[in-house]
């Protein structure tokens, strides 16, 4: 698809703005609509915007699969150990309260970190299934490829 | 840092995860397991006691949020005494994995193994400590789906994993959905998901079609789930597939905690004294738990590869399970607690002991084990001992919750149930002996492949036996701890005890 200008030069112009609201949804989460879970989900359709438009290669260039287990890990530790904050200041597990002087602050501290976590976690779940789907592409053209050979060894020797 | 634990239990393997993803080396990962399944275990140990010394219900508020509004985690009888069953067998198997997983898995995958290997424990200890119905079905999912990852696993070295895996998939996400939907609707009908709120307003709505509704699709979704007779069929293929260690981990565990959450709602949320529940869920439960026993006993008797033929024995032993939760009774009740952990017991010896051969010769059929008595002596007394519980003779462990299972159905006066389940206790002695004939009574025949024993691969195996026969022999803490747990559900002035 990279040979058609116009798709180029949209997906170049969308990519950054869609990471941009992808950042809005997460971060304006707690005010207006959104979370974690949806701003993932944006965030990564971005990279696979990139990877349909440019091509996989370019798209894994972006995003190297080393990346995806460290996002979707480091998201849940996130997660964890914001919880685990509250426990070693003293309350249980997942009090925010506790988490800055004041305990609207220490809430909104708390789930803005949480969120985040779930954000970084969707995204590289999500980009990795694509890639992990995009990726057998080439294997099953391959397999098409061997398929038809061995048809095609097989009518001849049939012939003869 | 006490009051703590019951988070801590959860916590601890579910973070561990993570960490065993990323750090890359096969050791580190093994390691990260041991420890935390170790420390859970311990965990566990510290709460069954806690409780048993208080007597009392600990109730742990996560973010400090009271039920019913926020999520609780509890510690009763009935939790504390299946913990340790999880995180003990959970442990052991761990222990055994070590050189399971390294004969049957690819080197590059044992990180992510030993991932989705505690992602699953940490499932199900959050199954058996939420007293919230909907983190019931989030830690379900959690331990169900690294439990089909863990199954595929199998697929290195057993090409048919895969279709086992699928399976299970789309059973198990079958019956998950079907608690769910039973669950929507008790929350549409009272508005809320907290378990101990929901059995108050119950009685409320008691008389409407929805409750009926609600009350069919969460049994028949934790029917499938415990693969309860005849929605078991996902079970043989994935358990006879999976790597040793999966099955070991998966035999002793995965199904229990079913039947602990259907316990949980049953009796814990519908209550013994429901309109309805006896006459229709009780006698269903009944009738389908000794039709599995005979199904899977005979089916046993029959089967030539030793995972199925204990996979289908493990049919036949929820049957048990079932019937002691269809008695309706206190000491029914008690039964179904004394098999649970009595099982996991010797399905963890058998399955850790079949693993060990099946890791050598690639499969352990009766072929494999044919005069293999004299060449591993040790592991096969391991499947000896594991079998005579299995059957349920005096001294091991099975012949204790099969004396309180009689007991629940003669004080009933099911006298046809009663002489059922001894028939079909008995008809286990038939795959019991076949394995005895193969191994100790038939020569070893010529070509067959060398197996030898060391003592870290019948060591995890030898333990389970001593539990099963420690547990047969001094049984009183483990009765009581049962009959304590059987009482959260149905007070003592009900039933006969």
């Amino acid at each position: 698809m990279q040979d058609d200008v116009v798709i180029r030069v949209v997906a170049k112009v969308m990519i950054p703005a869609v990471m941009l609201f992808a950042l809005y949804v997460q971060f304006h989460g707690d005010y207006g609509p959104g979370g974690g879970f949806q701003a993932g989900v944006i965030f990564a359709s971005a990279f696979v915007l990139n990877a349909v438009v440019f091509g996989l290669n370019k798209g894994r260039h972006v995003w190297p699969a080393k990346y995806n287990l460290i996002g979707i890990c480091g998201g849940v530790l996130i997660y964890g150990f914001t919880g685990v904050g509250g426990m070693v200041l003293g309350e249980n597990f997942l009090n925010f309260n506790v988490l800055s002087d004041d305990p609207i602050a220490g809430q909104h501290l708390g789930i803005l970190l949480v969120e985040f976590g779930v954000g970084l976690t969707v995204a590289a779940v999500m980009v990795m299934l694509f890639f992990t789907f995009a990726g057998r592409l080439n294997h099953i053209r391959l397999l098409a490829k061997s398929d038809a050979h061995d048809r095609v060894v097989a009518s001849k020797k049939v012939k003869k | 840092m006490m009051q703590h634990l019951p988070i801590l239990q959860v916590l601890l393997p579910l973070l561990a995860a993570p960490f065993a993803a990323m750090l890359r080396g096969r050791d580190v990962a093994w390691g990260i397991a041991f420890i935390t399944t170790g420390t859970a275990f311990l965990i566990s140990i510290a709460l069954f006691l806690e409780q048993r010394a208080l007597g009392t219900t600990m109730v742990y508020e996560l973010g400090n949020w009271a039920a019913p509004i926020g999520i609780v985690y509890v510690i009763d009888a009935a939790s504390a005494l299946v913990l340790p069953v999880i995180s003990g067998v959970g442990f052991i198997a761990t222990l055994a994995a070590r050189q399971l997983v390294a004969a049957e898995i690819d080197p590059r995958d044992h990180s992510l193994f030993y991932a989705a290997w505690l992602l699953t424990i940490a499932g199900m200890l959050g199954q058996v400590t939420t007293g919230d119905a909907f983190n019931i079905f989030v830690f379900l999912e959690i331990s169900s789906l690294s439990a089909y990852a863990l199954v595929a696993m199998g697929s290195g070295r057993d090409r048919r994993a895969l279709p086992a895996a699928f399976n299970y998939l789309i059973l198990g996400t079958v019956g998950a959905t079907f608690y769910v939907i039973g669950l929507g609707l008790l929350y549409m009908l009272t508005g809320t998901l907290n378990l101990a709120d929901l059995a108050e307003r119950l009685p409320q709505v008691e008389e409407t079609r929805a409750v009926f509704t609600a009350m069919a699709f969460i049994a028949l979704g934790l029917f499938l789930k415990m693969a309860l007779f005849p929605l078991h069929f996902w079970l043989v293929p994935a358990y006879a597939h999976a790597p040793s260690a999966v099955t070991a981990l998966m035999a002793s565990t995965a199904t229990k905690v079913s039947v602990y959450v259907l316990i949980r709602l049953i009796f814990g949320v519908f209550g013994v004294e429901f309109p309805g529940l006896a006459d229709a869920v009780g006698l269903a439960i009944l009738t389908l738990g000794i039709a599995g026993a005979f199904v899977g006993t005979l089916a046993a008797i029959v089967e030539t590869d030793l995972k199925k033929l204990f996979a289908q024995s493990s049919i036949a032993q929820l049957g048990y399970m079932a019937i002691g939760i269809g008695a309706m009774s206190a000491t029914g009740l008690a039964a179904a607690f004394l098999h649970l952990f009595n099982h996991a017991l010797m399905k963890g010896a058998l399955f850790l002991a079949i693993g060990m051969i099946a890791a050598q010769a690639g499969r352990a059929t009766m072929g494999t084990i044919q005069g293999a008595g004299k060449q591993i002596p040790i592991t096969m007394t391991a499947i000896l001992f594991g079998g005579l519980a299995l059957i349920g003779v005096p001294l091991t462990a099975g012949f204790i919750s099969k004396v309180y299972l009689v007991r629940a159905l003669l004080e009933q006066n099911f006298w046809l149930l009663a002489g059922l389940t001894f028939i079909s206790s008995a008809l286990a002695l038939a795959y019991v002996w076949k394995i005895i004939e193969a191994a100790w009574l038939q020569p070893r025949p010529a070509g067959a492949p060398e197996l030898s024993e060391t003592a870290s691969q019948y060591v995890p195996a030898w333990i389970m036996v001593f539990a099963t026969l420690g547990f047969g022999i001094y049984a009183t803490p483990l009765v009581e701890a049962a009959f304590a747990a059987a009482h959260v559900f149905i007070p003592s002035t009900m039933g006969a005890n």
